[in-house]
């Protein structure tokens, strides 16, 4: 079983994910520019979320108005919270 | 239509399939969508919030321990992984690795509960508490109401994990409800991911 879930594209994904996730940690704890660091962590954070509803949920294979709606969620949030943040 | 036909329809959305079709019910996307979005509000709140005092948010923050943090993330991830990998053993019909893959993804649950309940019991200890500030009253609204989301997520993978069991195999009824299952699980997931970045790493 372990060697099989190597052929699949979800394993990989969390593969990805982890390693993003300890990017972002790393990231977020030493980098020495705060606001520079910030955005790489919200970033990675939002990509990781596309990751997640495109693999995991399924949503690359949906009819276009659930994904679309799920893309537009990740993009719009995402964006959002970083401006609000780099206008603070 | 053939019934062999209506369960291969069901069942073969393979890593290589690209039919269009919407993955558990469509009721379970008014769900997530909706809770996405309540969120997403709450999101903007804090960074909006963390405007008003950026010093006092970035020392609360420091405080938390992002181990913990870390941890929590990768438990959700792996559970996740483990449900995408249930729900593909269910439709391949290798129904014990199926309720294995439920089984270990309600253990990862159970397991991020618990230190989230650890780490609840270490900053309560520490006199930081929900009306200690602002940031202590995200951190705590934030995190309660997603652990919140994650019981209800482990009681659904309880199901989903004796529904894997079914000698006769899930009808395409049973099969909608355990991707809707799945679903909210990987929105959990998900929603943790922007939880971590905004309280734990966000100077």
């Amino acid at each position: 079983m372990t060697l099989s879930l190597l052929k699949y594209r979800s394993t990989i994904i969390w593969a990805a994910l982890v390693v993003l996730t300890i990017i972002s940690w790393q990231v977020g704890t030493h980098g020495s520019d705060h606001e520079r660091a910030t955005v790489i962590v919200l970033a990675l954070a939002f990509i990781k979320i596309r990751l997640i509803g495109l693999d995991f949920m399924e949503l690359r294979d949906a009819p276009i108005g659930l994904r679309l709606s799920f893309e537009i969620y990740v993009i719009a949030i995402g964006a959002l919270l970083i401006a609000m943040y780099l206008t603070t | 239509m053939p019934s062999e036909l209506l369960t291969a329809m069901e069942t073969t959305t393979s890593d290589t399939a690209r039919e269009k079709r919407v993955p558990g019910e469509a009721g379970i996307w008014i769900v997530i969508l909706g809770d996405l979005l309540v969120f997403a509000l709450l999101f903007v709140l804090f960074v909006d919030g963390r405007s008003t005092d950026p010093e006092l948010f970035d020392r609360s923050s420091a405080r938390l321990n992002q181990t913990y943090g870390v941890i929590n993330t990768v438990l959700l991830l792996t559970s996740s992984l483990l449900v995408v990998t249930g729900t593909r053993a269910i439709r391949t019909h290798v129904k014990e690795v199926a309720r294995r893959c439920f089984i270990a993804a309600t253990g990862c649950g159970l397991l991020f509960l618990v230190i989230k309940a650890l780490e609840y019991q270490h900053e309560i200890s520490a006199g930081y508490r929900v009306g200690t500030n602002d940031f202590f009253m995200y951190f705590y609204v934030l995190t309660a109401v997603h652990a919140f989301h994650v019981m209800v997520g482990v009681v659904a993978l309880i199901f989903v994990a004796r529904a894997a069991r079914n000698a006769e195999g899930p009808s395409p009824n049973s099969m909608k409800l355990i991707e809707s299952t799945a679903c909210f699980w990987h929105m959990v997931d998900l929603l943790w991911i922007a939880i971590f970045a905004l309280l734990y790493l966000v100077k």
